[in-house]
């Protein structure tokens, strides 16, 4: 018995070393590219970020940002399919290389993994015709806007509502959105993955972005302690957006540039 | 079971206000359809053939479709048309238009309950055919029919809860508002179907009132 436990911490012992040099090597741009495959997981169910198409290929945002970063780096894409509870556990088990997932970055989150910086915009605002002047929430004054009663968008335009708006607060959100292309309302609160919805629809009256009521951007989740990658990757998205491919991305799948203020 | 009841006190006025437009919509409702009914029923009764199918043809569009479609169709589907309406003035339309056309029935049937002889007898003391209606028919034929018609106005008293889908800010709008801020859905709930029931019995009080001062002259009769 004796024996036995000393046999196994010094086996024990003897690899250690080895573990940590393992971890101090671990290198996964390095991987990526000895390999010539990044391996993203996109979801699958959540258009239009990620979707199964009618020719059985997965399409949305991040699946075509999904594509950029991989052609960028020059490697083949691999897409895993997830869903929202289990894309973290595949990438901590290193199954994937990236998450591409409209990842909402929170506190939490950040402890297990880290973050790009924002690659797609996710936000509350409010949505309305051209012709209808509304840069901020004080223009809301004297105007209709419709909200879904009792979503995020009506909690949080309440508290900063100018008193003379007149806030109409519907049902659903298909009715919310039945009042807005009826014209029963001027502007509509909601979020800028709905208002796509509706634009790809080609209404009667198109919802453009008019100001953000609560926004919470997408990242792209790496593994802690990968400054290539993560460096290598931040520079591909701030290249996207300045050289416009981000924008063509976000104006396919959301019919609306990457706005101005999406932290970079 | 624990009621926390006091979450409510904050939102008094606000059930008040619903509770007000309610009874406010219903009562110009319950005017202008009743104008609509007996207008209606008259027609149905015309010589007139085209007046005979259009009354009948309101009647059964009204009656063999649901309230919230009607009401849909007017504020989502008019604009379409050209024609805007507040929530407000939807609503009223709706609940009108739908009184109208049950109130036609119902008044009809008071109409076919009148004997022939008391058209006889305003024709023989020389009035018209639209003077006899008007003064000899129509109070009696609503008389007959009086039970029934009271039950339609607290169907539209209540129906008028499907309102609220169009953001008309009525008492059930009142409470889901309440619900979506304070999760309170059991106790709001209970404070909605309490005002209703007290308006629904308000109500039922005051058309038997209305009735008997209408009809006192069948009360000397007898």
């Amino acid at each position: 018995m004796h024996i036995l436990k000393k046999m196994v911490l010094a086996s024990v012992a003897a690899l250690l070393p080895f573990t940590a040099s393992i971890s101090a090597q671990a290198d996964a741009l390095g991987e990526i590219l000895q390999a010539k495959v990044l391996k993203v997981a996109v979801p699958q169910d959540f258009p239009p970020f990620g979707s199964v198409g009618t020719d059985m290929q997965p399409r949305g945002y991040d699946i075509d940002a999904a594509a950029l970063i991989a052609k960028e780096l020059g490697v083949k894409l691999e897409l895993v399919p997830v869903s929202s509870a289990n894309r973290l556990p595949y990438l901590q088990t290193k199954k994937v290389d990236l998450v591409i997932s409209s990842l909402g970055k929170n506190p939490d989150r950040e402890k297990q993994i880290d973050f790009t910086v924002a690659y797609a915009p996710f936000y509350s605002g409010v949505f309305g015709a051209a012709s209808v002047k509304v840069a901020a929430v004080g223009d809301l004054s004297k105007k209709t806007v419709g909200v879904t009663r009792g979503a995020l968008e009506d909690l949080e335009l309440s508290k900063i509502v100018p008193a003379d708006a007149d806030v109409r607060r519907f049902e659903d959100n298909n009715t919310t959105i039945a009042a807005f292309l009826s014209g029963q309302v001027q502007l509509i609160a909601t979020g800028n993955v709905v208002a796509a919805a509706i634009l790809e629809k080609n209404p009667p009256i198109r919802p453009e972005p008019k100001f953000v009521i609560k926004d919470s951007p997408c990242y792209i989740g790496l593994n802690k302690d990968e400054p290539a990658l993560l460096a290598k990757v931040n520079g591909i998205i701030a290249k996207a957006r300045k050289d416009g491919s981000l924008d063509a991305i976000s104006k396919k799948w959301l019919g609306a540039p990457i706005p101005a203020d999406l932290p970079g | 079971m624990n009621l926390a009841l006091s979450d409510l006190t904050d939102h008094g006025g606000l059930f008040l206000n619903g509770a007000a437009l309610t009874l406010a919509l219903t009562a110009f409702a319950i005017l202008a359809g009743m104008l609509l009914g007996v207008l209606g029923a008259a027609g149905r009764r015309s010589s007139l053939a085209p007046v005979r199918w259009v009354c009948g043809a309101y009647v059964e569009l009204i009656r063999n479709t649901p309230f919230i479609v009607q009401l849909f169709f007017i504020f989502f589907g008019l604009p379409k048309l050209g024609v805007k309406l507040s929530s407000v003035e939807a609503a009223f339309l709706a609940l009108s238009i739908n009184l109208g056309g049950y109130a036609t029935e119902i008044i009809r049937a008071g109409l076919d309950a009148i004997g022939k002889g008391s058209w006889e007898a305003g024709f023989s003391l020389g009035l018209s055919r639209w003077q006899t209606f008007r003064l000899v028919i129509l109070v009696p034929a609503l008389q007959k029919v009086w039970p029934a018609l009271t039950s339609q106005f607290i169907i539209i008293l209540l129906g008028s809860s499907v309102v609220s889908q169009i953001a008309v800010e009525d008492l059930t709008y009142v409470g889901s508002y309440i619900q979506s801020r304070n999760f309170r859905a059991f106790e709001t709930t209970l404070v909605v179907a309490g005002l209703y029931l007290c308006l629904a019995i308000g109500a039922q009080q005051l058309f038997k009132r209305i009735g008997r001062r209408l009809f006192a002259y069948a009360e000397m009769a007898r």
